[in-house]
C-alpha cells in the first residue's frame, strides 16, 4: 500500500487519451453509419424503413456492456481469427453510436415539415438534392442539441471499455484505487475529470436547444 | 458455436433476470419519487435548495453510472456504511434515475399552459384539485415518451451493477461464462434476454399509453 | 347597491399603469359591454373583477364582498362569478361532459347521475346536447366556446364575464356564440363583456363603457353613445370599427 501521489494523477490523465480515442473512433465510423440509418429509416421504400428500424431497435435494446462483450468475444467466432481488442471494442462503440445517432437524426429529418420536400420538388430538385440542400441542413439544426447530448452519453459510455480491460480513464481509476486504497479520492477524481469533459457539452446542448425553441 | 451447455444454467439466468427486474423497478419507483420531489422543490424551494438540486442533476448527468456505482459501493464503507452489492446498486441507480426524472417531471409541468391552471382556478377548484385534475393528466401524457425511453436506459443500465457483483442478469452471465468458457454464446443469450425485456416493457408501456391517454390531441 | 361596484381602481404591470382610476357600477340583470382599443385596459379590468389580478389601489366589491386575490373565500366567490376566455381553455383530456361536471363534482359534491343531468341541461342551453361525449379537440372553435360557456353555467353563477370570447373564432362561427350569449341576456343573467362585436354591443347591451388609456372615457346606453359620442376618441373609435 502506498499513498495517492502525482504518479496516480498522471496515470489518470494519461488514460484520458484512450477515452478520447474511443470517442473519436466511435464518431468517425458511427456517424456515417448513423446517417445511412437515418435516411433509410425515412426512405420511401418500406423494406428499407423496416430494416433500419429493426437495426436501431436492436442496438437500443441491449446494454452497451452487452454489445461490448458480444463483439469482444464474438469477433473471433464470426471471423475465425483473433482481432485486436481495439477493433472489437471499436465495432461495438461504432454500432452503439450509429443506433442512437441514427434515431436522433431520423427525428430531425421527420421534424422538417413535409411541405419543404414538396417545395424542393417544385423547384425540380432530385430527391438527393432535396435532402442535401433543403431537408438536411434544417434537420441538422433541429437535431444538434440531442446530438451533443448523445456525445455526453458516449463519453460516459467509454468508461465501460474498462470492463473488457482497456486502461482508459475508469480503469486507470480502478488501478489507482486498488494500489492506494483510497477509493474516495480516486473515484472522485475520475468522476471530476468526466464531469469536466461532459459539463461544457451538456451546457452547450442546452443553450442550443434554448436557442432553437426561441427561434420557433 | 454451442449453446447446449448453457441450458444447465437456466436457474441462474432466471434468477439474474428477476434481480435485474427488481433492480429496475426499485430504481424507477425511487427515482420517480426523487423526480416529483425534486421538481416540486425546483419550483418552490429556496435558492440554496434549488442550487443543491441543480448540482445533483448536473453531477449525475455528467459522470458515468459505472463510477457512481463504484463510489457508492467502495466509498460508503469508509464512512462506516457498508451496503451489500444489490443495495448499493439500487441506491446508485435510484440516484441516477432520479436526476433524469426531475428534468422529465419539470418538463411535464412546464408543458401545461398557465391559462389551463387559470381556467381551473376560475371554476373554484383548490390548488390540489387543479394540479390533480387539470395539470397532471396532460403533463403525464406530454412526458410519457421521455419517461419510457429513460426507463429503457435504466433497465439496460442495471447491467453495470454486475461490476460490483449485484447478482443481476449480466453478473449471472459472467458466472456462467466462468464455468463454461462459452463467452460468446453466453453474452449472445444475455443480450437476447435484455432485448426481450426491453420489447416486453415497450409493449406494456404502449398498452398503458393507449388506455391512459385516450383524448385526441392537435397535431 | 349595485351587484358590482368598482371604485377608482388602479393597476400596474411593472412600470406600466394599465388602469388609471376606473369606477363603474354593474346592476343586477344588466348587460355591460366594455369597448375600446387594445391596450386600453379592458381585459385587465375584467380579470380584476374575478380576482385573477390584484388591484394596486381602489376597491372592487361584488355582491357586497370586497374582491382581492387574497380574499378569504376566494374559491366560493369564483364559483359565483363565471369567466369565459378568448382561448376557450377547455381541458383537452376531459370529454365535454367531464369538462362541465368537474367543478360541480369536486366543489358541490353532487352525484354522478345528477352531474350527467346537469351537463345535459347546460348543453341544451348552448344547443350542444349531442356533443356531450365528444372530446374538445373534435369540436369546432365555436362549439368549444359554447361548451366553455356551458361549463360556467353549470356553476349557476350570479355574474358572467366574457373576455373577447369571439376574437379567436373564424368569422362564420361567431354568430352561434353570440346567439347563445343573447339567450343568456334574455334570461336575465348579469353579464360584463369585453368585445369587438359592435352589433352585439348595440343590440343586446344595456350599457356601453368606452375605455381609453386606462380610464372609463364615456359610458351610457348604446343608442345614445353610438349616435352621439361626446369625445373625439370615441368618435374615431366608432368610425374605425364600422
Amino acid at each position: 500500500m502506498r499513498s495517492f501521489s502525482l504518479i496516480d494523477l498522471v496515470s489518470l490523465v494519461y488514460a484520458l487519451q484512450w477515452t478520447v480515442l474511443l470517442v473519436l473512433l466511435a464518431l468517425a465510423f458511427g456517424a456515417p453509419l448513423a446517417l445511412l440509418l437515418a435516411t433509410a429509416r425515412t426512405s420511401r421504400f418500406a423494406a428499407l424503413r423496416w430494416l433500419a428500424a429493426a437495426v436501431i431497435q436492436l442496438i437500443q435494446g441491449v446494454p452497451l456492456l452487452g454489445l461490448l462483450f458480444f463483439f469482444y468475444f464474438g469477433m473471433p467466432v464470426f471471423l475465425d481469427l483473433q482481432v485486436p481488442a481495439l477493433v472489437a471494442v471499436g465495432v461495438a462503440y461504432t454500432l452503439y453510436t450509429a443506433g442512437f445517432l441514427g434515431d436522433i437524426w431520423r427525428g430531425g429529418i421527420q421534424a422538417v415539415k413535409p411541405a419543404q420536400w414538396e417545395a424542393g420538388a417544385c423547384l425540380g430538385l432530385s430527391a438527393w438534392q432535396q435532402f442535401r440542400h433543403i431537408i438536411g441542413p434544417q434537420a441538422l439544426r433541429l437535431s444538434l442539441p440531442p446530438t451533443v447530448g448523445f456525445l455526453v452519453q458516449l463519453i460516459k459510455g467509454t468508461s465501460l471499455a474498462s470492463i473488457v480491460g482497456f486502461v482508459e480513464l475508469a480503469r486507470a481509476g480502478q488501478v489507482a484505487s486498488a494500489a492506494t486504497f483510497q477509493p474516495l479520492l480516486t473515484y472522485s477524481l475520475v468522476a471530476a475529470i468526466y464531469f469536466a469533459l461532459c459539463l461544457p457539452l451538456t451546457l452547450w446542448s442546452r443553450s442550443l436547444e434554448a436557442r432553437l425553441n426561441g427561434a420557433r | 458455436m454451442n449453446f447446449q451447455q448453457l441450458w444447465r444454467y437456466q436457474d441462474q439466468l432466471v434468477e439474474g433476470t428477476l434481480i435485474t427486474l427488481a433492480l429496475t423497478l426499485i430504481a424507477a419507483c425511487a427515482g420517480l419519487a426523487i423526480g416529483v420531489l425534486g421538481a416540486a422543490l425546483l419550483r418552490s424551494g429556496s435558492r440554496p435548495v434549488r442550487l443543491a438540486i441543480r448540482s445533483y442533476i448536473e453531477i449525475i448527468r455528467n459522470t458515468p453510472s459505472l463510477i457512481q456505482i463504484f463510489l457508492i459501493f467502495f466509498v460508503l464503507p469508509s464512512f462506516g456504511l457498508k451496503l451489500p452489492a444489490f443495495e448499493a446498486a439500487a441506491v446508485a441507480l435510484s440516484l441516477y434515475f432520479g436526476a433524469y426524472a426531475i428534468e422529465i417531471v419539470r418538463a411535464g409541468l412546464e408543458s401545461i399552459p398557465p391559462s389551463q391552471i387559470e381556467a381551473g382556478q376560475c371554476l373554484g377548484l383548490t390548488r390540489w384539485q387543479v394540479f390533480r385534475h387539470v395539470v397532471l393528466p396532460p403533463a403525464l401524457r406530454n412526458v410519457y415518451p421521455a419517461f419510457t425511453s429513460q426507463f429503457t436506459l435504466l433497465l439496460l443500465g442495471t447491467s453495470l451493477a454486475s461490476q460490483v457483483a449485484a447478482g443481476e442478469l449480466f453478473h449471472a452471465g459472467s458466472f456462467i461464462e466462468s464455468r463454461t468458457y462459452r463467452s460468446f454464446e453466453v453474452y449472445a443469450v444475455i443480450c437476447a434476454i435484455y432485448f426481450a425485456m426491453v420489447m416486453a416493457f415497450k409493449a406494456v408501456f404502449a398498452v398503458i399509453g393507449v388506455l391512459a391517454f385516450r383524448w385526441p390531441v392537435r397535431r | 347597491m349595485a351587484l358590482v361596484e368598482i371604485r377608482d381602481v388602479r393597476k400596474s404591470f411593472g412600470q406600466v399603469e394599465v388602469l388609471k382610476g376606473v369606477s363603474l357600477d354593474v346592476e343586477e340583470g344588466e348587460i355591460v359591454t366594455i369597448i375600446g382599443r387594445s391596450g386600453s385596459g379592458k381585459s385587465t379590468l375584467l380579470r380584476c373583477i374575478n380576482a385573477l389580478e390584484t388591484v394596486n389601489s381602489g376597491t372592487i366589491t361584488v355582491e357586497g364582498q370586497r374582491v382581492s386575490t387574497g380574499m378569504a373565500n376566494l374559491r366560493q366567490f369564483r364559483q359565483r362569478v363565471g369567466i369565459v376566455f378568448q382561448a376557450f381553455n377547455l381541458f383537452p383530456h376531459l370529454t365535454v361532459e367531464k369538462n362541465i361536471t368537474l367543478a360541480p363534482l369536486l366543489t358541490k359534491k353532487i352525484g354522478k347521475g345528477e352531474a350527467r343531468a346537469l351537463a345535459q341541461d347546460v348543453l341544451g342551453r348552448v344547443g350542444l346536447t349531442d356533443k356531450i361525449d365528444a372530446w374538445p379537440e373534435q369540436l369546432s372553435g365555436g362549439q368549444q366556446q359554447r361548451v366553455a360557456i356551458a361549463r360556467c353555467l353549470a356553476m349557476a353563477p350570479h355574474l358572467m364575464l366574457f373576455d373577447e370570447v369571439t376574437s379567436a373564432l373564424d368569422p362564420e362561427l361567431v354568430g352561434e356564440v353570440l346567439k347563445v350569449m343573447e339567450d343568456m341576456a334574455r334570461q336575465g343573467m348579469t353579464m360584463v363583456l369585453v368585445t369587438h362585436e359592435m352589433g352585439f354591443a348595440r343590440n343586446v347591451a344595456n350599457k356601453i363603457v368606452f375605455m381609453h388609456q386606462g380610464k372609463v372615457w364615456e359610458e351610457g346606453p348604446p343608442e345614445k353613445l353610438f349616435a352621439d359620442p361626446r369625445t373625439p376618441e370615441l368618435r374615431s373609435f366608432i368610425n374605425s370599427v364600422k
